[in-house]
């Protein structure tokens, strides 16, 4: 059976698409991971806090940039909160307890949003209605928007943590928490800080997918399983891998969603990841030692 | 200006420091030698924060320092050379630097200062500014560890064992930057396996043999006391 | 003289809390009698979990797999076979769950830590997703009902369960595994577990052949699991695909820290605790008793790690 072209043409800008939005969320935990050895389980929830502060926002003031904005600095500010109360007495202790803690966090905040904003789910008007013209088939603008927006974030981070001031401390306690703090750099802040940072790009996800998927309570697992997977496949810490491993995946989730439901789809970035931890466990681009 | 008293240390189960009492004034300086293993690095470890002590008291100025966080001693004076240099590999040499400067209370002309400064005493480090650290030699690492912890403006230097692995060249360039920082009024801390250097450099000395100080002497009296160098260092 | 004290204590108590549990289904209202059965099924399957979380450090949120297919091999063999027949639902039950276990046990030996616990959890939701969408066999979303085996004793007698029976037989099932898992624990095989759990590196180096410790551990723990599965399929007499779905694992994982890792009775205590506490909260919060309830879960995961029984772990390990 052979699959029409431009059915491969559109799964295909789909996945590039759907590959940014993750790789906004990947990127986040990549970097919580690197920095402070946490596995944050309720990274997927932070997505879905994001999305229903958008939907919040939106709703009130109708402007779609005006809830990006707010999503990403209120959960950026929650984000921070949360680490500094829940995550920085924990530091030290063995991963197993922060998985543990984190994934209490993400039952409490599943169930605060489901009691706040109910089980239904909110749409987030696209700012940009309409589609253009790909090749012969007609294409949402929205989607491209928001690989643009992602793209645009994950630069702009980048570029941070490179050129600017703090972008060096980050950096210096991710190589070295020792000696960073030696050097007078106050390490606990900076923890908050790239938590909060991870928060508020997981937000910022989240009300980028509102007009695509909607924003529901228990959407956040799916995210992060998916940005697990991207992880450990990218490498942990590593943001270029992370980038490359979320359109990796999401190119192929989309091209198999050709053949069977999307449901199932999902099994091939298990596939992926099952193969990765059997022959490159460090992560696709990070030589495993011998 | 540093003092301890009777400082117990322990890492997990083993008990390091049995008990180590030294003080450093400032402007002084001060070697602390012993065969590998009987905690000179835990001392300074201890002093900078990293390991917690059990017992005993450490003062920096009269104030109690035990267990205080790395980056507040960093803002108070101290300063710390790790026995591996600890460079951050992913970051130029610039940025090494860098990590010292942005402190509070410190403006740019200030920071520029101290870098013009840095550059004139080791113009390797200047020539390599923008090389990743990680691709230095070992003598310039060390001589970028040592830099990079000048740029704290620090009151004392914990220095461990800053010799070790390299040519008698660089060794003798490690000595003038001993000798330089004394002049600047800068007291430190000497943790070395060299000792006709530290006996070169230091006003004084601490002996420690299993995690304890064992002898107490100046540099003059050590150097014409060969039985005590050879009962506790061997040479 | 001290261990011999403590023990006499520890059998004391044993047998007073099995006596309870005996005469329970006589004295309890017909609600409360299966609140209690549930409890000792969900503390079995959080004792499973334990052999893996709590002796031998490895975080599995895979036990739902181990569960699940304990319920849906017993539904096939109730099923499949008429007149539905008890042992052959713990023997396919069991069969399912100890090849998910093999599957489940390779990889324990290849990854440490984070990366086990995550693909556990994509195991999970692997099964799941193949349960859920493989509606012809597995029913899918509805899942499928069937009738409860006869009690039987092959060949000799076999009679309906009633309420009572049916609790006095998963009192039986959990006991027996009770007291079986804890001779594995005490044992020299259990004290390697234990030493894996505290230094890997060195109880490698000491000589042992770490991943076949691991591999019968987790093998012990999905057998068990499985047998949970096939207990709860008996009772309830349906089978779905929540079951496999992570979160019960999730729960599972709360059970045993909220009880006591490494204690094997912790985390009964601790699936007691959580199906009373929310028993007890959902009066008032309804559906949402995961906030308090999850709040209090995660201030025990920091603040009081040993969980409710932890003080006792050396006590209950001799």
């Amino acid at each position: 059976m052979a699959i029409p072209f431009d059915q491969i043409l559109i799964q295909t800008v789909n996945g590039l698409v759907n590959g940014m939005i993750l790789a906004l969320v990947a990127s986040g935990l990549t970097l919580i991971f690197g920095i402070m050895d946490v596995v944050n389980f309720a990274h997927g929830d932070l997505v879905m806090l994001g999305g229903f502060t958008g939907a919040v926002t939106i709703a009130t003031t109708g402007s779609f940039w005006l809830a990006l904005l707010a999503a990403v600095l209120v959960i950026a500010a929650f984000g921070a909160a949360l680490q500094a109360t829940t995550l920085r007495p924990l530091l030290g202790r063995d991963p197993l307890t922060t998985i543990l803690a984190t994934f209490g966090m993400s039952l409490v905040l599943q169930k605060y949003a489901l009691w706040q904003w109910g089980p239904s789910a909110r749409r987030i008007q696209e700012p940009l209605t309409g589609q253009f013209q790909l090749f012969y088939l007609q294409y949402p603008w929205y989607r491209v928007l928001t690989a643009v927006l992602s793209a645009a974030i994950i630069g702009g981070f980048w570029l941070f943590l490179r050129y600017g001031k703090y972008g060096i401390w980050i950096r210096a306690t991710m190589q070295d928490r020792i000696m960073a703090s030696a050097m007078g750099i106050p390490v606990p802040w900076v923890h908050t800080g790239v938590f909060a940072i991870g928060a508020g790009m997981a937000a910022a996800s989240g009300v980028l997918f509102g007009p695509l998927g909607g924003v529901t309570q228990n959407m956040g697992l799916d995210f992060t399983l998916r940005a697990f997977i991207v992880v450990v496949v990218g490498g942990m810490g590593n943001l270029g891998g992370s980038i490359f491993a979320s359109i990796l995946i999401s190119l192929l989730e989309a091209y198999a969603s050709l053949i069977v439901s999307p449901a199932q789809a999902v099994i091939v970035s298990f596939v992926v990841l099952i193969l990765t931890l059997l022959f490159r466990p460090t992560g696709l681009f990070v030589p495993t030692p011998k | 200006m540093l003092r301890l008293d009777d400082v117990h240390t322990h890492y997990a189960k083993s008990h390091i420091l049995h008990g180590v009492s030294l003080e450093v004034q400032p402007g002084e300086v001060v070697g602390l030698l012993g065969r590998n293993g009987v905690g000179k690095s835990t001392t300074l470890k201890t002093i900078m924060g990293l390991v917690r002590p059990s017992e005993g008291h450490v003062r920096f100025e009269g104030r109690e320092i035990a267990g205080t966080a790395p980056h507040r001693l960093a803002h108070l004076g101290i300063a710390w050379v790790p026995e591996d240099r600890r460079i951050f590999k992913l970051l130029t040499v610039m940025e090494n630097l860098r990590t010292g400067l942005d402190r509070p209370g410190m403006t740019e002309a200030r920071r520029r200062e101290l870098l013009d400064k840095i550059y004139a005493n080791f113009p390797v480090l200047a020539e390599r500014q923008g090389q990743a650290g990680g691709t230095l030699s070992g003598g310039e690492q060390q001589m970028l560890a040592i830099g990079r912890a000048m740029m704290l403006e620090p009151k004392i230097i914990l220095l461990d064992e800053p010799t070790e692995g390299l040519m008698p060249r660089m060794v003798s360039q490690i000595r003038e930057i001993i000798t330089l920082l004394h002049q600047d009024g800068v007291a430190i801390l000497l943790v070395e396996q060299n000792v006709p250097l530290t006996l070169g450099v230091s006003d004084h000395v601490y002996i420690m043999e299993k995690g304890l100080v064992r002898h107490h002497a100046t540099a003059a009296e050590l150097r014409a006391d060969h039985a005590v160098i050879h009962q506790y260092l061997g040479v | 003289m001290t261990a011999r004290r403590s023990s006499t204590a520890y059998w004391t108590g044993f047998a007073v809390v099995l006596a309870s549990l005996t005469i329970a289904p006589l004295v309890l209202p017909e609600f409360w009698r299966r609140f209690v059965t549930e409890i000792l099924i969900w503390g079995l399957l959080a004792m499973s979990s334990d052999i893996l979380i709590g002796y031998t450090g490895m975080v599995s949120f895979g036990h739902s797999v181990f569960f699940g297919l304990g319920i849906y091999g017993a539904a096939a063999a109730l099923l499949s076979v008429k007149p539905p027949n008890l042992w052959l639902a713990l023997l396919y039950g069991l069969t399912a769950a100890g090849l998910a276990a093999v599957f489940v046990a390779y990889f324990s030996t290849r990854l440490r830590d984070i990366y086990f616990a995550i693909t556990t959890l994509v195991f999970s939701q692997i099964f799941y997703v193949i349960i859920f969408t493989w509606t012809a066999v597995t029913g899918g979303e509805n899942g499928l009902t069937f009738a409860q085996p006869l009690l039987s004793l092959p060949g000799l007698w076999a009679a309906r369960f009633t309420p009572e029976t049916l609790h006095w037989f998963v009192l039986g099932v959990v006991t027996l595994s009770y007291l079986l898992l804890r001779r594995f624990t005490q044992s020299p095989f259990g004290m390697v577990l234990q030493a894996i759990r505290e230094n890997e590196p060195r109880t490698r180096a000491i000589g042992y052949a770490v991943e076949r410790y691991k591999i019968v551990a987790v093998m012990l723990s999905g057998l068990f699991a499985g047998l949970a599965g096939v207990l709860y399929a008996v009772q309830n007499k349906f089978a779905a695909p929540d079951f496999v779905f992570f979160l019960v694992s999730g729960e599972v994982v709360i059970f045993n820290v909220m009880g006591g890792m490494g204690t094997l009775v912790g985390p009964i205590a601790g699936a007691a605790f959580f199906l009373l506490l929310r028993e007890g909260v959902s009066r008032y919060f309804t559906e949402y008793y995961l906030i308090p309830v999850g709040i209090i879960f995660t201030a025990m995961v920091i603040f009081m790690p040993q969980g409710l029984l932890g003080f006792a772990k050396r006590r209950l390990n001799q």
